[in-house]
């Protein structure tokens, strides 16, 4: 490993899920971790398994829902899918990030006479 | 703003449900994740094995990338359920089963918490009804009660006269309205006649304003209508509730009916609902069955008969309502008719205190000493489990050793005691509270103590909450340390099979000796309290009261005289001579007031001639009695009693007590003298010693004793002297009163001593309470020096073993444990008596005829103390001695 992976902040693995399953539609757990995986170039540091419980704390805020089903590949798995209340919640969270992340932008270019530049 | 707050409030409320649903649904979630979790796996293993991976490596990178197997549904189960409940569950179910184990332990620890707790909520239902909980009247910190400072010449000066009622009503500006009620009826002042036999009730007079004034509404029917007060109106009355389901089986057709009230019909015009007990607040003790409107027409002549209550007007504080008072007061008539009569109020300023403060405030500093007393019980109960807690931690010290070797944090063994220590408390604090239940039970009908609002008295939520509080308190408090102590251990230490390591025994019973120590000390206080309490007590008892209880009882009786003197004197006099004649009643006589009970005064008496300041001279107690009354008390008189003679047309006579006469004679001898009372002259014939005519504890006042046929009685209660029980006369005596009049109400020989009882049981009651405790206190405290003394003489059998087998004696061994103990006791019984001289100055106001350091209280503390230690010890000193220094060096 060249450099070392990101550890997660606290709730952004549920922010993540959610956007994942907003652009992707119904997934299984293990897709969703492969997915993020994927979009992240492998830079999360993810254990696969600690995705279950970031699943059964959005369920319960009514964020996103399950049910079982069979794979492309038939297999049985729980497929989970994003609520209208998990889209409202993403639009919030989302729009949450984008300002800290300029915010963050900005405070970490200050030069050091400290107008912004 | 607040929608969204409200919002996440349902949200959480909704997971806070979503968890516990899922906390009840373990094994299905459970299993669903599983399979969960199989299925990713599954799947990622089949996914690396399309890039060509074998089975095994694959299945290797998988497992690498998912992590934990173990950890990730540990944390999904976190996230899902509540793990707080889990390790409940957990440590619960270990508690239950090491409990169970452990039987014996468990039974004490449950009923020592019970008692303990069970008095704590017994007392601070009490508390609660008597201090906290507010009157049961609408909007009660309006009502005030409206009366002069008290004063030396009882009810008289605390009441009103109607007209002085009246203009106080109509000229105040700060009351919503004023009401009152007639301060002097006497209990079963009417009868019940038209159902057999007449049967005795109690009637009392109340404004017809009374009740809307207090905020009371009827159960059923209606209230007095203000034109039920007028002269001449169709006669009514309430029913209190009581009354109305003993006596006409809560029939709601009573309402509207007439019944017959000493022989004339009333009209019920409702029922009191069943909270409103005009006993319990303003005549603690008694009951009151009827209620009459006061017809104040009736009623001007009667001097100061009404005790008022005031409802202030919304907004006005008492210090403003006091201000108007103090404006109205020298303005009132005693009798308008009289216009000299103006201002007769002026040296009687109107002392207003609200009318909870009235009923409830002189009780304040003994319930506080009582909840005091109580809480000093929960604190030697903590102790003492502490106590037992600690040597059953010692017993443990491998488990706990053990526990934490196989990785529980410091945090979760406290925890785990916690739980043990809640366990316990949670089962005493429920049985305390079916002991609480009962006690309250029992003292809700405890008609016969004179404290106010104790029928209302009961376990009710307020209690339950206080339940709780002290349940977890107690636990904290005698769980803490065991745990502490239990966690704090040196695993390795522990686990090493070591025996009683010498240097952790010292330490580890310095602690016991001082959680002893202070039960010892705490048990010295409630001691010295109770013992200064009971001595108080015991003065009371044995204060002069100017008359003998015992062997007298009196029962109240009814005759038709038709209000002339000459036919009421004729009536009683053959009255008294045929109960005279009843074999074993030894004398007999009529008074109108019996001592103790309820009183009067008509003004002072007075040498002719002679100037008075105003308001020198105090109101003078009135009796009014017949020939043989005295006699028949037990009252020791100088000069001679009434006798028949002393009739209408001859001199008027009066006695006077040894105070008054003293006074107005100063010290010359009174007897024969001439004494001017109420404007007549009167010839002193005799001087009776002091009677104790409104409490125990107070000093007599001025009395004045008229005769029978020279003024008119306020009721009549016939009183014996016999050796006989009075239940054995009562047919007897109640068939004579019955022949002289058919209409004698069926009514009951009441003792002397139950009067003199009565006036004295709210201080029985405090003692009573404070001794139990005290009393619970030293056996706890003895339990704790017996546990600790026995439970070293078990850790030292190897020690005192080769003592003995190196020639030390029993007596030696003997005398070693039970020295060991002396110091134990006497180091508590020294910090003990430092704190009793601080408790007892503390409760100097509740004591009577008692220093605070009393000196034999303090000695018999001392005494009881010490044999208790010596009792506690000797049990254990006794089994040391019978050690066999062989067995003993043998085991271990």
């Amino acid at each position: 490993m060249t450099e070392s992976k990101l550890d997660l902040l606290q709730g952004t693995l549920d922010l993540m899920v959610l956007q994942t399953l907003s652009a992707m539609g119904s997934l299984h757990g293990y897709g969703i971790a492969r997915r993020i995986e994927q979009v992240s170039d492998d830079a999360v540091l993810l254990n696969q398994g600690t995705i279950y419980a970031a699943l059964v704390r959005l369920q319960h805020r009514g964020w996103i829902s399950a049910a079982w089903g069979i794979s492309d590949n038939n297999r049985k798995a729980k497929f989970y899918s994003i609520t209208r209340a998990g889209r409202k919640q993403l639009a919030k969270d989302a729009a949450y990030w984008q300002r800290l992340s300029d915010l963050m932008g900005r405070v970490l270019t200050m030069d050091s006479e400290g107008s912004a530049s | 703003m607040s929608d969204r707050q409200l919002n996440s409030i349902a949200g959480s409320i909704r997971r806070g449900f979503v968890r516990l649903f899922s906390f009840f649904r373990k094994k299905p979630l459970d299993d669903d994740l599983n399979e969960e979790m199989a299925a990713h796996i599954d799947l990622a293993i089949e996914e690396k094995m399309r890039y060509g991976l074998s089975y095994q490596e694959a299945r290797r990178q998988v497992m690498i990338r998912f992590g934990g197997v173990m950890q990730a549904r540990e944390q999904q189960r976190e996230s899902r359920g509540l793990p707080g409940l889990d390790i409940l569950m957990q440590d619960l179910t270990y508690t239950l089963r090491t409990l169970r184990r452990d039987g014996s332990f468990t039974v004490i620890a449950v009923l020592i918490l019970a008692l303990g707790i069970g008095a704590n909520i017994a007392v601070f239902s009490v508390v609660n009804a008597i201090l906290v909980r507010p009157l049961p009247f609408r909007d009660p910190q309006q009502l005030v009660w409206v009366a002069p400072e008290a004063t030396k010449c009882g009810f008289s000066c605390e009441t009103y006269s109607a007209d002085a009622y009246e203009e106080f009503r109509a000229q105040n500006h700060t009351f919503q309205d004023v009401a009152g009620y007639f301060a002097f009826s006497s209990s079963d002042n009417v009868k019940l006649t038209g159902h057999g036999q007449p049967t005795p009730a109690t009637s009392i007079l109340v404004t017809g304003n009374f009740f809307q004034t207090l905020g009371v509404e009827p159960a059923l029917g209606r209230l007095f209508l203000p034109e039920e007060a007028n002269k001449g109106a169709r006669p009514v009355t309430l029913l209190s509730n009581a009354f109305w389901h003993t006596h006409f089986a809560a029939d709601p057709a009573i309402v509207g009916k007439p019944i017959d009230l000493d022989g004339a019909p009333v009209t019920v015009v409702g029922v009191l609902p069943e909270r409103f007990d005009f006993g319990s607040v303003f005549a603690p003790g008694s009951k009151i069955d009827l209620f009459t409107p006061a017809v104040l027409d009736d009623m001007r002549q009667w001097g100061n008969i009404l005790a008022l209550v005031g409802r202030t007007k919304p907004g006005i504080t008492i210090e403003q309502a006091q201000a108007d008072s103090n404006v109205v007061n020298p303005q009132l008539y005693f009798n308008i008719k009289y216009p000299q009569s103006l201002g007769n109020y002026k040296d009687q300023p109107i002392h207003l205190v609200g009318l909870k403060e009235y009923v409830s405030g002189k009780l304040r500093r003994s319930l506080i000493v009582l909840w005091c007393a109580v809480g000093t019980i929960l604190l030697i109960v903590c102790v003492n489990l502490a106590n037992l807690m600690l040597a059953r931690s010692a017993t443990r010290t491998k488990e706990f050793a053990l526990r934490s070797a196989l990785g529980a944090g410091r945090m979760r063994l406290i925890r785990q005691l916690l739980t043990e220590s809640m366990a316990l408390s949670c089962t005493g604090a429920v049985l305390g509270l079916a002991f609480a239940y009962a006690v309250t039970f029992f003292l809700a009908h405890q008609g016969s103590i004179a404290l106010p609002m104790l029928s209302s008295v009961r376990v009710d939520g307020a209690t339950l909450a206080w339940t709780v509080a002290i349940a977890i308190f107690a636990a904290v408090l005698f769980g803490i340390a065991p745990g502490l102590k239990a966690s704090s251990k040196n695993v390795q230490e522990a686990l090493k099979d070591s025996g009683q390591g010498l240097s952790h025994g010292r330490k580890h019973e310095l602690t016991r000796a001082l959680l002893v120590i202070s039960e010892v000390a705490l048990a010295c206080v409630l001691l010295v309290g109770a013992g200064l309490l009971l001595r108080s007590f015991l003065h009371v008892l044995d204060v002069d009261l100017g008359f003998e209880p015992s062997h007298a009882a009196a029962i109240s009786v009814d005759y038709d005289d038709g209000g002339k003197d000459e036919k009421r004197a004729a009536i009683l006099r053959e009255m008294l001579n045929q109960v005279n004649a009843i074999p074993g009643i030894e004398s007999s006589g009529v008074v109108d007031y019996l001592p103790l009970e309820r009183n009067r005064s008509w003004g002072s008496p007075e040498i002719k001639g002679k100037h008075y300041q105003p308001g020198e001279l105090p109101g003078a107690y009135v009796y009014v009695v017949s020939p043989g009354y005295m006699k028949t008390m037990g009252m020791r008189l100088r000069g001679r009693d009434f006798t028949w003679d002393d009739g209408p047309k001859s001199e008027s006579v009066i006695i006077l007590n040894e105070t008054s006469a003293k006074y107005l004679f100063s010290g010359g001898d009174a007897v024969g003298r001439m004494v001017v009372m109420n404007g007549q002259d009167w010839r002193v014939i005799g001087v009776i010693q002091d009677v104790h005519e409104a409490n125990v504890e107070g000093k007599p006042g001025w009395q004045a004793y008229f005769s029978i046929a020279q003024a008119g009685p306020a009721g009549a209660e016939l009183v014996v002297r016999t050796k006989l029980p009075p239940e054995v006369l009562a047919s007897s005596v109640m068939s004579k009163l019955r022949g002289l009049n058919p209409n004698q109400p069926a009514a009951e020989f009441r003792t002397i001593q139950q009067i003199v009882d009565h006036a004295v049981s709210p201080r029985r009651f405090f003692v009573l309470l404070v001794v139990s405790f005290a009393a619970f206190g030293v056996i706890l405290a003895a339990l704790g020096i017996y546990g600790v003394i026995s439970y070293s003489v078990t850790q030292r059998t190897q020690e005192i073993g080769i003592r003995m087998a190196l020639g030390a004696t029993i007596s030696r061994v003997q005398l070693g444990v039970i020295g060991q103990t002396f110091r134990l006791a006497l180091i508590g019984i020294a910090a003990g008596t430092i704190a009793s001289v601080i408790v007892a100055k503390a409760i100097a106001a509740l004591l009577f005829g008692t220093t605070p350091t009393d000196p034999t209280t303090f000695a018999g503390m001392v005494l009881l103390l010490g044999i208790v230690a010596l009792v506690a010890g000797y049990l254990p000193a006794r089994r040391a001695s019978r050690i066999d220094p062989m067995t003993a060096l043998r085991n271990n």
